[in-house]
């Protein structure tokens, strides 16, 4: 069952010669895919069963290209889907039918580096850990870590606000995003933001395209903050027999005011499949895994460390290991990362949540979540950033199966009512996309809902951007 | 416009569709494909191209040449098989879709036809005939004939393709392992006492063996310095890895047929069944080897083989690993009541003297793509080079990257492989080492050839890491 993307419209045109040849004009016959062969692996992005061909792609090799292709687009009428590498899980870049999908890996250059304000500017094509790794060199940090981080692209970070495994202390891609350009639908490009630490000049202009999942602009440059780099850091594995032991010690280590850079969590499912792709010698056996990861200064790593080993005992931890080498340490950290697609292995199709709740209901919901599955008699491992509350409760079943569709819809359904009971959010991180819209204004209400048409509505009253993702307008 | 066997579906269309289903188009598998690197258009990336296979296979996207030129394109490096954490089998996936390709003829030329069937039906399946024309190659290789026959114009009378190839091919190297090897072989006293610590069996392979038949000696040294009794079956064929890479799926079964067949012959010494009586076959070349342990799926189909298939892959192991395991787990406590050291064991352990004067050569390390991604074996041939006494072991930067050798794309995509070449050779000159070692016999003759050719590289000695551990099991010192 592949649940396909908005319809067009009356308003709304079809990619066609004439538009086709205009995009050649502008970014180069070889840029601009019309043919089945080329255009159709842009069908997708990285959530499962979503497909839909696009009408053309184009792939401007010059940023000073996107405004101008931009406007062609509009002035024809013609839906625009912007993509970076599509690796997104909430369907933001899957095409609309006869869409024009501006694909924007080609603009990948880093234009420069200020060490005396510690900023980074960035084309948006820039791979996310090429970011890190660049300023890495300068002795600097940029620290949103998607998991997809070796092939997700700035651009997309900064469409979907993307968090990562470090968000629990140092915060997400809106938090290090000091200026923007942006493409308006009209094909005009502002320029939002500075690399001033305080600025309060005029709305926060910026913030309003952070996570707007390319409805309301195409972000065509970055300016980014960056830290300076953490001297130490540690990294523990807790095993629990019990998932809420693991969750009620990721409470009390909150509680006792110790907010390490990352607390991750696994269940048993989860273990078996990350063990059986990474072979680290992890506990199959356990219910519940915890990697913990301190950083900082190395007094501060230290006892911060002994802090959360404490409370990881206090709390029934069966086990607690520190490794002992840097290798050590990225291989638990790679094996983390590779939990969703490790989980993939099981069943031909695997639907990805990713509901979050205040760190006080934790417990609670990881429960909800597994008698949920077990009620509608459906296979889940759930994994996901613990400190933060952010869960990733995953369905491990098959498209094909219209059946057990029905009943993991059903599941999704109740887990997404549960969190909002609990004051939590349909969408920690990966966007609402195509997969959440159906929930968004019971979680908003309709006042707030509403307000986000006006605002849609008045920057892209044609509503060609991404049309019909996040919501109707 | 479609391409279709008679009853309407292709092989994409009849194989297991939740093979292809596999992927969750994660992406991780993008930043190592070469391919994708270099065009960063999707459909050259491993996931653009499984996403072409199941629209193939869905019946949405019809078979066409661009399809066939696109999986063409694509290296076979299998880097995106080891970065992909969903356990995609993409190597028998891009299988499928060459043969398909092949079955529609979709490529096709007359030319093409021709040389297709003279490498991979003629010569390839013909042991006999293959040597023949080796030696017959070998002597047009000496250099004053090779110049005479420039000279006096008999090279023109070649057709263009073969003319454009030949200062390509690799040397050819006689005598050949038969007659360099015997059919059973044991340690020599001074190397190893008492019985054999495991007895194998060793696959001499096709262009390995007329060319690089000194890696096959050097093999069977390394296995008997190890404690192990060798047998070398004689006259042995191509494993068929060349046409299931190139999508003669046929032939390849065929290979592997008759490749199972030799090791079930009686009288060989060890009963009634060769292949029971070992502990294990070994391979040293990557790329065959990877193909060579997969013989149960490619057989899956056949009940008179399948089952034998299994038996195979299970003893099938790349001789790095195999010799690695034998020597890496051994405790060396001294004055214990151990039974003495073998000879490749005192080598390794004499690593610990050290030498005050004169600079030790640097060896460097080139993973073979199917060696490293195919057969998952990637600490041991490091282990063991850095065991190797008198000499200093230096990485080399993007190790695991292809070299563009990858079996036969030097000759079906000449340019992509040039950039390939290129990415390496830059990685080698920063490395500057004075030998490369590498254990696939197309990584090996690309990469003697690019430092033969660069003023800065030419005195580097391009050789398999069982040459050099041979050469130190015999040296006297």
């Amino acid at each position: 069952m592949l649940i396909s993307s908005a319809e067009p419209t009356e308003e709304r045109c079809r990619a066609d010669a004439a538009l086709i040849e205009t995009l050649r004009g502008i970014a180069g016959g070889d840029n601009v895919l019309t043919a089945a062969i080329d255009i159709e692996p842009y069908a997708f992005d990285g959530t499962a069963a979503m497909k839909q061909r696009p009408g053309c792609v184009v792939l401007p090799r010059e940023a000073s290209q996107v405004g101008p292709i931009v406007k062609a687009v509009t002035t024809a009428g013609v839906p625009l889907v912007t993509r970076g590498s599509g690796t997104g899980l909430s369907g933001g870049s899957v095409p609309l039918d006869g869409c024009v999908v501006l694909g924007l890996n080609h603009l990948d250059r880093i234009l420069g580096i200020d060490t005396a304000n510690l900023t980074i500017r960035v084309e948006p094509g820039v791979i996310t850990m090429r970011v890190d790794q660049d300023a890495a060199k300068h002795g600097l940090f940029y620290p949103p870590d998607p998991g997809s981080q070796k092939i997700s692209t700035i651009g997309g970070n900064v469409a979907e606000n993307s968090g990562g495994l470090r968000g629990l202390k140092y915060g997400v891609t809106r938090d290090y995003v000091m200026g923007l350009r942006v493409v308006l639908p009209s094909g005009e490009e502002v320029w939002l933001g500075n690399q001033c630490v305080k600025d309060v000049a005029g709305y926060s202009l910026k913030d309003l395209f952070v996570g707007s999942e390319g409805t309301l602009g195409v972000v065509t440059e970055v300016l980014l903050r960056l830290l300076p780099r953490p001297a130490a850091r540690k990294t523990m594995v807790a095993t629990f027999a019990q998932i809420e032991s693991a969750a009620q010690a990721v409470s009390d280590i909150i509680a006792r005011k110790i907010v390490p850079c990352t607390v991750e969590f696994l269940d048993q499912t989860t273990i078996e499949c990350v063990e059986d792709f990474a072979h680290l010698g992890l506990p199959t056996d356990a219910a519940a895994l915890l990697l913990l990861e301190s950083d900082g200064h190395p007094a501060v790593v230290e006892e911060e460390s002994e802090a959360m080993r404490q409370a990881l005992v206090d709390n029934g931890a069966t086990d607690v290991q520190t490794a002992q080498t840097e290798e050590e340490a990225e291989k638990l950290r790679t094996a983390r990362r590779a939990a969703f697609s490790a989980l993939a292995r099981v069943s031909p199709t695997t639907i990805l949540e990713d509901v979050t709740v205040p760190r006080s209901e934790l417990a609670a919901m990881v429960k909800f979540c597994a008698e949920c599955a077990e009620r509608h008699g459906l296979r889940i491992g759930t994994f996901g950033h613990m400190g933060d509350g952010n869960l990733h409760p995953t369905f491990l079943t098959d498209e094909r199966n219209e059946e057990e569709m029905r009943r993991v819809h059903k599941a999704l359904e109740e887990i997404v009512t549960e969190t909002l009971r609990r004051g939590g959010t349909i969408t920690g991180e990966h966007g609402v996309g195509l997969a959440k819209k159906p929930f968004l204004r019971q979680q908003l209400g309709d006042a707030s809902y509403e307000l986000l048409r006006t605002v849609k509505r008045s920057l892209d009253p044609a509503g060609l951007l991404n049309p019909g993702k996040v919501f109707d307008s | 416009m479609p391409d279709e066997k008679a009853d309407g579906l292709n092989l994409l269309q009849t194989m297991d569709y939740s093979v292809v289903q596999q992927c969750m188009h994660c992406g991780l598998c993008l930043p190592t494909c070469p391919t994708y690197v270099e065009t960063g258009r999707e459909r050259s990336s491993p996931r653009g191209r499984i996403a072409l296979m199941r629209s193939v296979a869905d019946g949405d996207l019809p078979l066409s040449r661009d399809f066939a030129e696109e999986m063409d394109y694509c290296v076979g490096c299998l880097a995106c098989q080891t970065a992909c954490p969903a356990g995609v089998e993409y190597a028998s996936l891009l299988e499928m879709a060459r043969a398909s390709g092949e079955e529609a003829g979709l490529l096709d030329s007359p030319m093409r036809r021709i040389y297709r069937w003279l490498g991979l039906r003629l010569l390839m399946t013909r042991p006999w005939l293959l040597r023949l024309v080796a030696r017959g190659v070998a002597i047009q290789q000496i250099p004053w004939v090779r110049k005479a026959m420039y000279r006096l114009g008999i090279m023109w009378l070649a057709p263009p393709t073969l003319r454009k190839l030949e200062p390509t091919a690799p040397p050819i190297d006689p005598p050949f392992s038969d007659a360099r090897i015997a059919e059973v072989e044991r340690p020599p006293a001074d190397w190893w006492t008492g019985p054999p610590r495991a007895r194998v069996a060793v696959l001499t392979g096709c262009v390995q063996d007329i060319s690089f038949a000194r890696v096959n000696r050097a093999t069977v040294d390394v296995l008997l310095a190890a404690g192990c009794e060798v047998v070398t079956p004689r006259n042995q064929n191509c494993c068929g890895s060349l046409h299931a890479h190139n999508g003669d799926l046929e032939a390849a079964r065929d290979m592997a047929r008759r490749t199972l067949d030799l090791f079930d012959g009686a009288g060989f010494g060890g009963g009634s069944n060769l292949l029971a009586s070992l502990d294990a076959v070994i391979s040293n070349s990557g790329g065959c080897g990877s193909h060579l342990r997969h013989y149960a799926n490619l057989l899956k189909d056949d009940p008179s083989y399948a089952e034998r298939a299994h038996a195979w892959d299970e003893k099938v192991c790349d001789v790095q690993e195999f010799v690695a395991s034998l020597v890496g787990n051994r405790p060396l406590a001294v004055g214990s009541n151990e039974a003495p050291m073998s000879r490749l064991e005192q080598v390794l352990a004499s690593q610990s003297v050290s030498h005050a004067n004169g600079k030790k050569p640097r060896v460097t390390y080139d993973a073979s793509c199917h060696l490293c991604h195919g057969q998952k074996v990637v600490a041991q041939p490091v282990s063991l080079l850095k065991g190797l006494p008198d000499t200093e072991f230096v990485p080399l930067a993007e190790s695991d990257w292809c070299c563009g050798a990858a079996g036969v794309y030097t000759i079906t995509q000449p340019e992509q492989a040039g950039k390939l070449l290129a990415r390496k050779m830059g990685n080698v000159r920063a490395a500057a080492p004075d030998v490369i070692a590498t254990a696939n016999p197309g990584c090996m003759h690309q990469l003697n050839m690019a430092c033969q050719g660069d003023p800065e590289l030419a005195h580097v000695r391009v050789a398999h890491p069982m040459e050099l551990l041979a050469e130190a099991c015999h040296s006297t010192s």
